[in-house]
């Protein structure tokens, strides 16, 4: 996401905003008859594989899956290399996800047919990113945010991404995390570097007060060898409705979701509850990168 | 240039006579010459004469020095060496004669030199691939960024030769 330019973001954005009547099926289109879409999943997903063959169906598109890995070449120890250069033979647009950090860049070399990242090990998933920042814009306001990143601030790559999205609008940012799990220092300092306010707090209750966005991360009990003491970080940061009462009106709260306990779901009914939205734009997101990359939308 | 190998070879305390034909690198930092030399895969399958100078007294502190007999490394292949000694240079010698000095240059990219350091990238699995870094220097130190997983080495880069 870091080589991404505003101006790239931006027009990503305005595509998805042109496509979103399809993805919500008032209107239809054959923009990717005749195209077909790879789905290579290495890796266990659901809405980020959903949401890609449903973006590529709803662009008249067909999907041609990998399945299991079990039940594929790779079984035998087929190379990803190898799979990647008999795949681009078979589509116009490969979508990739892979436990090894740095496939996608990989796949990219032995393929004809654009690659797309649907994340890379602990490395990235731009694509989660740019959902989210569509989020943010469609939901609330991406010039002049007030935003507040709760959770596991150390290890989660989607918070990491995008606060350096956010960086290109110039987002004020509240990191609300446990001690164990703040954000690392490089990235606040580069942060910072480009411009952005950040502050630190472990106090959710302080931090929603104040902010436009909630953006809250799962936290992983693996992360911590005491079970005591996780569940004492994991309620101290649960989202509730009596915290809601001293939030702004318009907060919305986001989550990349699976959720587990951090938000009670007596706040899915609230105004402020934005998660499943945000797994749904992940559809005219990705519509709006693949008609870019197959080349149907300029 | 043609100027004799006074700056390297009559130095006191240097046991190691004149090359007629061939590559000195002189001013490598100090305990860096076998990595310079496994940089270059040398000796390899080369059959001349090389010979290192390890913590050889100079003006500014110890330095090591490779010379390499009959062969002219040519100066891409020699700025790999930028990496574990930013401050080496290359003295071309034609008939005892230093015919050319330049300074190593740090590359833009380098591949198959460094292994790197993150387990879970790419390129450390059985792909048919060989590591690839972009190379930059910040506050005087270089810094090699993978290019397929991004993660940056910035210290003891000679540990991490491939």
């Amino acid at each position: 996401m870091k080589d991404f330019s505003k101006e790239m973001i931006d027009h990503i954005l305005e595509t998805a905003e042109k496509l979103e009547s399809i993805a919500v099926m008032k209107e239809r289109s054959d923009m990717l008859t005749g195209k077909v879409l790879a789905v290579l999943f290495f890796e266990p997903s659901t809405r980020t594989r959903m949401s890609f063959e449903t973006a590529m169906i709803r662009l008249g598109g067909e999907v041609l899956s990998m399945g299991s890995v079990d039940a594929s070449s790779i079984s035998k120890g087929e190379t990803l290399a190898d799979t990647i250069r008999v795949v681009q033979s078979y589509a116009d647009a490969i979508i990739l996800r892979h436990p090894k950090e740095g496939a996608a860049r990989m796949a990219s070399e032995f393929s004809s047919v654009p690659v797309i990242n649907a994340g890379d090990g602990a490395g990235h998933h731009p694509t989660q990113t740019l959902l989210d920042l569509y989020t943010i814009k469609r939901e609330s306001k991406l010039e002049g945010l007030k935003i507040a990143l709760a959770g596991d601030l150390k290890y989660g790559r989607t918070v990491h991404s995008l606060c350096y999205a956010l960086s290109h609008y110039g987002a004020d940012i509240t990191l609300v995390s446990p001690d164990e799990l703040r954000m690392p220092y490089e990235i606040i300092k580069d942060l910072e570097a480009r411009g952005m306010k950040v502050r630190e707090t472990d106090s959710i209750d302080e931090a929603i007060t104040e902010v436009d966005v909630l953006y809250v991360t799962r936290i992983q009990k693996e992360r911590f060898p005491d079970p005591a003491e996780y569940l004492r970080v994991a309620s101290s940061l649960q989202i509730t409705p009596e915290l809601l009462e001293n939030a702004k009106s318009h907060l919305k709260i986001m989550h990349p979701l699976p959720r587990v306990n951090e938000i009670d779901p007596l706040v899915d009914n609230t105004p402020h509850a934005c998660y499943f939205k945000q797994a749904f734009y992940g559809v005219p997101i990705r519509m709006a990168l693949l008609a870019l990359v197959m080349g149907a939308m300029e | 240039m043609n100027s004799e190998q006074t700056n390297f070879e009559l130095e006191p305390g240097l046991r190691v006579r004149p090359i007629e034909n061939g590559t000195v690198i002189d001013h490598i930092k100090a305990g860096q010459a076998l990595n310079v030399l496994h940089i270059l895969k040398l000796p390899g399958q080369f059959e001349s004469v090389v010979s290192i100078i390890i913590n050889s007294p100079s003006k500014y502190g110890k330095k090591d020095v490779v010379k390499i007999e009959n062969r002219e490394l040519k100066v891409k292949e020699l700025d790999k060496i930028s990496l574990i000694a930013p401050s080496a240079t290359i003295n071309i010698i034609r008939d005892f004669k230093v015919l050319k000095k330049n300074r190593v240059e740090i590359p833009e990219y380098v591949e198959g030199v460094v292994q790197c350091i993150n387990p879970n990238c790419i390129s450390n699995s059985s792909e048919p691939i060989t590591s690839k870094f972009r190379v930059y220097e910040e506050d005087n130190i270089i810094n090699l960024r993978c290019i397929y997983c991004e993660r940056i080495i910035s210290e003891d880069i000679a540990d991490h030769l491939l």
